[in-house]
C-alpha cells in the first residue's frame, strides 16, 4: 500500500466524500453548469450566487459518481466559497489535482478535473434572474438540469 | 496439450501456456485476471506462431510470385480455413477477415445496408446491444431514412421476446442481435430469433463476439445471415476478426473500401470488384494477427466442446454463491444457468470505478463503467456497473479472491459510518 498521502482512499479524502462540503444548490442562483462524464456516468452541476463585485457569495455542488469526483467537487467549492470570479479564472487544471492531493493515474485525474472543467464553466453561464430561472437561448443544454 | 477430463476441465492443464498469469503484475503476486469479456489473454503457441511468421515466413499476401510470399499466403489462408472449420462455414469463401467485429458490423451496414434498405424499412436491434452492434444502424437509418426499432428486456436480463413478432414485419430488413450479452451474460434464444426472423424475410446478424470463444458455433445449424467475431476475445491477437456470411448475400454485396486486392481489374476509368472475400479485404490485411487467430483457433479446437461453457458456468455459479455473502451487492442480470461467464454487480452505492480501483490493489483486473452498453444500464436505471469475466484459464480460487477482495472494498466505505 502507498503511503497515505498518496493514498486515494484516504480519510481526508473520504470525509469530502460521505460529509461533502456545500452539496445541494444556491439560495439565490445567478450562475450554474452541469456536465458529465459519459465514459463513467459521473456528474457534476455548480450554483453559484456571484455578486456585482465579482465574489462568490454561495458555491454550491451537486451531481453523483466516483469518489474521486465527489470528493474534488466539495474541496473545489470549499475551496472558492467566499472568493472571486478572478480567483476561479486563475485556477488552472494542476492547482486542482494539487487540491485533490492523492497522486491519480491519467484516467483518474478525468474525474478529479470534472467538478473544475464544470466550475471554470459555471462562471460564464449566467441564469436569467426573471421566470423559472432557466437559461437564455443558446446554452439551453447546458442549463436544462440548473432549473 | 493435455484434454479436459470427463469430470470437468481443469484450468491448471492450460495456465502454464499463458505467461502473462504466471507473472506477477506488481509487487511479484499473481494477476487476477477477470476482464475476459474486454479481451482475453494469449498462450505462447499463438504468440510463437505470430514470433514465427515475423521471423521465418513473412511478407505480402496474394500479390509476390516469390517463395515467401507463396508461403505467407499459404498460412493466410490456413487461418480462414481454420475459422471456417470452427464455426462450420460450408465454404472458406464465406469467411471475411476484418479488423474485429466492429468493422465487421460496419462493413455489413455500409455494403449490405447501404444496397437493401430504404426509407421506411426498419432495422429491428435489442436493448442489450454493445454499441458496435447499435451505432452502425443507427448510421445506417440516418443515411437511408430507416428506423431502428428494439426488443426490450425482462426485469432479470433477459431478451423480452412477447413482442417480438409484433415488432417483425414485412418493413424489417434486418434484425441485429447478440448472441450473449456482455454486460448481462445472457445467452439469447439466437436460434429462434433467426427462425422467426426469416419468416417475414428478415436478414440477420449475430454479434458473437461474447459467444464464438466460448460457446460451441455452428453457423450452418444456426441458418445465421451475418456473424461477427474478434480474434482478440478467444486468444488471438487484436486487429483481426471475422465476418461470415451466407453465400449469396456476400456475392451480392457490393465492395466497402477500395483499394488493392479487391478488384479484378482496375482502369482509369473505372475497375471491377473482385470475388469475394478479397472484394472486402482492400489492402494489406492484418497477415499476421490472422494467423496468430488460426493459432488460437488450433488451441480451443483442443479443449473439449462443452468444456470451456461448462467450466465457465461452474465458476458463475461459484461467483453468485460468494458474492451473495457481500453486504449490499447485487448481481445484475439472470441466473447462471442461463449466462455465460459474466457476472456483474453494484455494490451499495459505491462506484465501479472506485471499485474497480481498490480490487486492483490486489491486483484484480475487472471492468467498470458502462461496458459499451448504454442503453442497457438506462433500462435497468444504472449509471455504471462492475463487471468480471472469466474464461477457461480462471480458477474457483480466484473467485474467492474477488468476494474476498469486495468485502474488503465494502469496508474502506463503511468503515467511516
Amino acid at each position: 500500500m502507498a503511503a497515505d498521502e498518496e493514498d486515494i482512499y484516504q480519510d481526508r479524502i473520504l470525509e469530502h466524500y460521505e460529509e461533502p462540503y456545500h452539496r445541494g444548490r444556491c439560495s439565490h442562483c445567478t450562475h450554474c453548469h452541469e456536465d458529465d462524464n459519459p465514459l463513467c456516468g459521473d456528474r457534476v452541476q455548480m450554483s453559484l450566487w456571484i455578486n456585482d463585485q465579482g465574489r462568490l457569495r454561495e458555491v454550491y455542488f451537486d451531481g453523483e459518481g466516483c469518489c474521486i469526483s465527489q470528493a474534488a467537487a466539495s474541496m473545489l467549492v470549499e475551496r472558492f466559497d467566499q472568493k472571486t470570479v478572478d480567483e476561479v479564472r486563475r485556477f488552472t487544471a494542476q492547482d486542482m489535482l494539487d487540491l485533490f492531493g492523492a497522486k491519480l493515474t491519467p484516467n483518474r485525474q478525468k474525474c478529479c478535473l470534472l467538478p473544475w472543467r464544470v466550475l471554470q464553466a459555471a462562471i460564464y453561464s449566467p441564469v436569467q434572474p426573471e421566470g423559472d430561472g432557466s437559461a437564455s437561448a443558446g446554452s439551453e443544454d447546458a442549463h436544462d438540469h440548473c432549473r | 496439450m493435455t484434454t479436459a477430463a470427463s469430470r470437468g476441465l481443469d484450468p491448471e492443464v492450460y495456465r502454464g501456456d499463458f505467461p502473462i498469469l504466471s507473472q506477477g503484475v506488481r509487487d511479484g503476486r499473481p494477476l487476477v485476471y477477470l476482464d475476459n469479456a474486454a479481451t482475453t489473454q494469449r498462450p505462447r503457441q499463438v504468440i510463437q506462431a505470430m514470433v514465427d511468421t515475423y521471423e521465418h515466413h513473412y511478407a505480402n499476401v496474394h500479390r509476390g510470385i516469390h517463395w515467401l510470399a507463396e508461403r505467407t499466403t499459404e498460412l493466410y489462408e490456413a487461418a480462414r480455413e481454420k475459422v471456417r472449420q470452427f464455426i462450420n462455414a460450408p465454404a472458406g469463401e464465406q469467411i471475411v477477415f476484418t479488423s474485429g467485429t466492429t468493422g465487421a458490423i460496419n462493413l455489413v451496414a455500409r455494403s449490405w445496408g447501404d444496397a437493401n434498405v430504404r426509407a421506411g424499412d426498419e432495422i429491428l436491434v435489442t436493448e442489450m446491444e454493445h454499441h458496435s452492434n447499435l451505432v452502425p444502424w443507427h448510421q445506417l437509418a440516418e443515411r437511408t431514412g430507416a428506423v431502428v426499432r428494439h426488443l426490450p428486456l425482462t426485469e432479470d436480463g433477459r431478451l423480452d421476446l412477447a413482442p417480438f413478432d409484433a415488432l417483425l414485419s414485412r418493413r424489417t430488413r434486418l434484425v441485429a442481435v447478440t448472441a450473449v450479452s456482455n454486460v448481462l451474460g445472457t445467452i439469447n434464444p439466437v436460434e429462434e430469433i433467426i427462425r422467426r426472423a426469416h419468416d417475414v424475410g428478415a436478414v440477420v446478424l449475430v454479434d458473437g463476439a461474447q459467444s464464438v470463444p466460448h460457446l460451441p458455433t455452428d453457423v450452418a445449424a444456426m441458418d445465421v445471415d451475418f456473424l461477427a467475431f474478434s480474434g482478440h476475445k478467444m486468444l488471438g491477437p487484436s486487429g483481426v476478426g471475422v465476418l461470415y456470411g451466407k453465400r449469396d448475400l456476400l456475392e451480392a454485396m457490393p465492395p466497402f473500401l477500395g483499394g488493392g486486392s479487391m478488384i479484378r481489374r482496375v482502369t482509369l476509368e473505372g475497375f471491377d470488384p473482385g470475388d469475394v472475400p478479397a472484394r472486402f479485404e482492400a489492402g494489406t490485411p492484418a497477415i499476421v494477427p490472422a494467423i496468430g487467430l488460426g493459432a488460437a483457433i488450433d488451441y480451443l479446437a483442443a479443449i473439449p466442446a462443452d468444456a470451456i461453457h461448462e467450466h465457465e458456468r461452474r465458476l458463475v455459479e461459484r461467483a453468485h454463491e460468494a458474492l451473495a455473502s457481500v453486504e449490499g451487492l447485487r448481481i445484475i442480470g439472470p441466473p447462471p444457468e442461463d449466462k455465460a461467464g459474466i457476472v456483474t454487480f453494484t455494490l451499495g452505492r459505491i462506484h465501479p470505478h472506485d471499485i474497480a480501483q481498490l480490487l486492483d490493489r490486489h491486483n484484480i483486473a475487472v471492468r467498470a463503467g458502462h461496458h459499451c452498453a448504454m442503453p442497457l444500464h438506462r433500462r435497468y436505471r444504472l449509471s455504471a456497473t462492475t463487471r468480471a469475466s472469466f474464461y477457461f484459464y480462471n480458477t474457483p480460487a480466484e473467485v474467492d479472491a474477488l468476494a474476498g477482495a469486495l468485502d474488503q472494498v465494502r469496508q474502506v466505505f463503511q468503515r467511516r459510518k
